[in-house]
């Protein structure tokens, strides 16, 4: 199967299922990046996009001599929020409420689609503009309200072009990272009309007439729009405040022209206090964008007379939040500010693309995330903890410091453990290596024997694991003694 | 001063010419060297594709086969950083190994105080510093303090050197096609030096981009550090 295809069959399963699976049906990560690998135009856009943010974010965070105490400080201060994240939430919830908002509990996809859709639907509404938010796209919002007769308009302009195109996001910051720049202006010429005001004739490829047909398509969304939807970086709960941090200023719009706004947020996203806040405003800039101060910070408590939506609702995501917070290894994904440094660093990223991780949460972060939201028994899911050659890249940018090689191979025992397709061959074989390791003579006999034979070696090997190392590389040529028997013969 | 020698099962079984440069280096430079036969593997292959029960038996080898060893000396930054890393995880007896464990740069400049080694070797020579060493250990400019000492040696600078050259253990089976297009990546980029030299101090990545090298058929070949530090005018490596 293309890339392509595999793309647009994840996305028809996932509008069947429409109910936050979206990736159900995926293959698994080795199958679907083998198709990416291939597709030389993706790893040129790739390698082009990861490589010029990755390069801006390290001048960016040099600039700062307190970069070490920052990320310590973010780091500590998810730990402590999580540690007692049910007194932060209560004292969310009162200050939303006093404010004049609404919110409601959901405990998964399922649950947060309805109240959403239930909530559109009480407005009389049939349409919805949505600013960028990654908790939406997890349950599948979209698909849902479609489902429901509801159509959701993206906003952000390169979700934008991942939704006309009939894409799925490939990365967390850049959705549309994998495409460029004629891709989007096809895109566009194709496909807005169908969805609203066409693209001028004879649009070029310049960022400037891409930039221009998405505003006039957009701007007539927005002045239409009575309801809008978003998710948020932040909630401060000493004043039940959300914060949402975007450039375009185009999520600026959804959060204050319509006359209803709802939110979707996973409980892990908030934070005490505004001190606390502050940290994040340093760090997560430096380490998505490479700005120094993020463009539109957008931050509203309630309701207010006279000004913005008049309604307001929030809806607490859990969707297996509170699973990954009982892991005592895995809880540190939940510290995640969704910078996507660590895609931009990460050499299996990209190789593989966003699409081969079968989730909105991509890359390396994806790889430690989506396995613990949502559990280890799909093919998919039970690959991601291998995606990762545990270079340790990612940790080291990570500005809130999460382990991602750690809880890696935390998740690789609880994958081994469950025995899935392929792991109880493999448990036999390590058992078999990890007690001719626990026994050196019968080890030395073993080389001795590789030794002896070895002008007979072939440079490739068939069989499972064999054949996956020599279908690329040559098998080493054995040597004429192990070292133990050298040393044997000569410094004994 | 008298030292173990931990050469690791990848060098014992595939690549002992680099355990025997070792040997050479660290006897040159007026160090006793002992070979303990009880020692195998650090355990990292079964720990790293999630096989923690497995490794258990392997890491008590390990500390059993260097005790009473003030200094125990590894030509391989992975294997150290298994270790030092991920020994104290499997108790207090496990942890103590950790702080005695010394990757063979981090030994000649940190405990001899050596950087020029007396090592001659008049070649073209770029470095690929490995990311467990670079990241975990980090060996910093270790290596290339000693290369730059070398006499007669060119030492180039490889373009993305702090890339991930697509080995990761198991990684390089499970996931063939990244791997080797992550190896293909770095090879592009040591063939840009015009070296005849890929040298590393890790020998599994160097299993990995010398078996691409070969199927390739390029002109440049894969050699572990310590040999290049233990060859000399009167005795040269190869």
């Amino acid at each position: 199967m293309s890339d392509k295809k595999v793309r647009a069959s994840a996305l028809d399963e996932g509008r069947r299922s429409g109910d936050g699976r979206a990736f159900v049906g995926m293959p698994s990560f080795p199958e679907a990046a083998h198709e990416a690998v291939g597709d030389t135009t993706l790893r040129a856009n790739l390698r082009h996009a990861t490589h010029t943010i990755r390069d801006k974010r390290a001048r960016a965070v040099a600039e700062l001599d307190d970069w070490a105490a920052l990320r310590e400080a973010g780091k500590r201060i998810k730990d402590e929020t999580l540690r007692h994240l049910d007194t932060h939430l209560l004292r969310l919830e009162a200050g939303v409420t006093d404010a004049g908002g609404t919110v409601h509990w959901a405990a998964d996809a399922a649950e947060a689609n309805r109240i959403v859709a239930d909530l559109v639907r009480a407005t009389g509404e049939t349409e919805v503009v949505k600013v960028k938010s990654m908790a939406t796209q997890e349950i599948g919002l979209n698909e849902h309200l479609e489902a429901e007769g509801i159509a959701a308009y993206e906003t952000d302009l390169a979700e934008l072009i991942v939704q006309l195109g009939e894409d799925r996001p490939s990365h967390i910051l850049v959705p549309a990272i994998h495409r460029n720049r004629g891709e989007i202006r096809d895109i566009f010429a194709e496909k807005m009309g169908s969805w609203g005001r066409a693209a001028p004739e004879g649009l070029s490829d310049t960022p400037a007439e891409l930039a221009e047909a998405a505003r006039l398509h957009l701007r007539e969304k927005f002045l239409r729009a009575k309801v809008g939807i978003s998710g948020a970086n932040f909630m401060v709960a000493e004043t039940g405040t959300l914060v949402v941090v975007e450039s375009e200023g185009n999520g600026r719009m959804c959060l204050t022209l319509p006359e209803t706004l709802i939110s979707v947020v996973g409980i892990e996203k908030v934070v005490p206090t505004w001190r606390d806040l502050e940290v994040f405003l340093q760090t997560l800039p430096r380490s998505s964008t490479a700005e120094r101060m993020n463009p539109y910070t957008s931050m509203w408590t309630g309701t207010a007379d006279e000004d913005g939506p008049r309604a307001f609702h929030l809806v607490l995501l859990d969707n297996g939040r509170t699973d990954a917070l009982a892991d005592e290894v895995g809880r540190q994904a939940l510290r995640c500010i969704r910078c996507s440094a660590c895609l931009n660093v990460c050499p299996v990223y990209e190789r593989a693309g966003g699409h081969a991780y079968g989730s909105v949460y991509p890359g390396p972060i994806g790889a430690i995330l989506t396995p613990q939201l949502r559990g280890t028994t799909s093919e998919i899911d039970a690959s991601l903890p291998y995606a990762s050659s545990l270079c340790g890249a990612c940790y080291e940018v990570c500005p809130v410091a999460i382990d991602i090689p750690e809880v890696l191979v935390h998740l690789r025992e609880r994958v081994a453990e469950e025995g899935g397709k392929g792991h109880r061959l493999e448990k036999a074989a390590i058992k078999a290596a990890s007690w001719v390791l626990d026994h050196p003579n019968v080890l030395a006999a073993g080389e001795r024997v590789a030794s002896a034979t070895r002008k007979v070696h072939p440079k490739r090997l068939p069989g499972p694991g064999a054949r996956q190392w020599s279908d690329h590389r040559d098998l080493p040529e054995l040597p004429a003694e192990p070292f133990r028997d050298w040393w044997r013969k000569n410094r004994t | 001063m008298r030292v173990a020698l931990f050469v690791t099962c990848v060098n014992d079984a595939v690549f002992p010419s680099t355990g025997v440069a070792t040997v050479r280096l660290l006897e040159r430079l007026g160090v006793e060297v002992d070979f303990p036969a009880a020692q195998t593997c650090c355990g990292q292959p079964q720990f790293n594709t999630g096989y923690r029960e497995e490794t258990g038996p392997l890491v008590r080898r390990t500390v059993r086969a260097f005790e009473g060893y003030e200094h125990v000396v590894v030509p391989s930054g992975s294997c150290a950083a298994m270790v030092r890393h991920h020994y104290p995880s499997f108790g207090a007896e496990a942890a103590a190994l950790g702080p005695r464990v010394h990757e063979l740069t981090e030994f000649l400049v940190d405990v001899l105080g050596v950087t020029d080694v007396g090592a001659y070797f008049p070649h073209k020579v770029t470095y690929h510093p490995s990311c467990h060493g670079l990241r975990m250990l980090g060996l910093g400019e270790r290596p290339r303090r000693l290369l730059e000492a070398v006499k007669g040696l060119e030492l180039v600078e490889l373009p993305g050197a702090e890339e991930c050259c697509g080995f990761g253990g198991t990684f390089a089976v499970k996931n063939p096609d990244v791997s080797a297009a992550m190896g293909a990546d770095k090879i592009t980029n040591a063939l840009s030096t015009g070296a005849g030299v890929l040298c590393g101090a890790d020998n599994s990545c160097l299993l990995h981009l010398g078996g691409m090298l070969r199927r390739r058929q390029d002109p440049l070949r894969t050699l572990h550090l310590a040999e290049i530090l233990a060859s000399t005018e009167e005795e040269p490596w190869r």
